[in-house]
């Protein structure tokens, strides 16, 4: 009699840590998504965040990448960006604000139909370096442009 | 969240113009609450994944450095009208949508 109430107990209270565990965040479906590159997307530096997102920062200067960027942003919360690369065989594409806190704004993998041409918006803290970087043939290659920026984006 | 994303996609010459516009916050985690001074704890999307026909055609990862309610437009060959599209995104929170459409 006395055991079952010991076992039942025992039961409860692990059901009860499982369910504290996801309350406080350990748990959450961030584990399940492994796939998301966390330490190339909280990196604090432009080669950090590379080697993360596209296995290394060693990228070579290309004028076939053509980065469409505002001169001036007035509003460095949306920020027209769009990245075209002209060189055969570009597999995936990353996009990053030399001096945001965290440069890494988004990574493209392009399927093999996939033209290399990506449209979006991203946030800016300040006046930056907008860098453009794509994969081709395991190769490296980027283009970069300065966006000034009067009002920041990151921050309140 | 049935309707957070807007999808447009259109063929011309067998190459599909994708655009979809996503309502979301888009929360850094870096904001703070104006009136408490508490930070906003950060809601971002960080995967976008745009299939057509069974096939992947682009899966994106996003940082929180992405604007708020997230544009984004592709392109893809191999594309005629009437092809089925479907659009996919998941939140750091677990939160996700998804929608189908067609390709005009």
């Amino acid at each position: 009699m006395n055991h079952n109430r010991r076992v039942l107990l025992k039961g409860s209270l692990a059901a009860g840590a499982v369910g504290a565990a996801v309350s406080a965040g350990l748990l959450t479906p961030k584990a399940v998504m492994a796939a998301w590159a966390k330490d190339a997307f909280e990196a604090k530096e432009v080669n950090a965040a590379l080697t993360g997102s596209m296995g290394s920062a060693d990228a070579t200067a290309s004028d076939k990448i053509k980065l469409k960027a505002p001169d001036i942003a007035e509003n460095g919360a949306v920020v027209p960006i769009t990245v075209t690369s002209k060189i055969d065989g570009t597999t995936s594409m990353s996009i990053l604000v030399a001096k945001n806190n965290t440069p890494l704004t988004s990574t493209y993998e392009l399927g093999p139909n996939t033209q290399a041409y990506i449209s979006t918006r991203v946030k800016m803290g300040k006046t930056s370096d907008v860098i453009a970087v794509v994969k081709a043939g395991g190769k490296l290659y980027s283009t970069k442009k300065e966006v000034k920026v009067t009002i920041g984006g990151c921050g309140g | 969240m049935a309707k957070s994303i807007k999808l447009r996609a259109k063929a011309k010459d067998g190459t599909a113009t994708v655009k979809a516009l996503i309502s979301h916050p888009m929360e850094t985690g870096l904001r703070k609450d104006k009136k408490s001074g508490k930070p906003i704890p950060a809601e971002f999307i960080q995967e976008v994944v745009c299939e057509s026909g069974g096939k992947t055609v682009l899966s994106a990862q996003w940082g929180s450095a992405i604007s708020k309610n997230p544009f984004i437009s592709f392109k893809f060959s191999g594309a005629k009208s009437g092809d089925s599209i479907k659009i996919s995104w998941v939140d750091n929170k677990g939160n996700s949508d998804s929608l189908d459409g067609k390709i005009k």
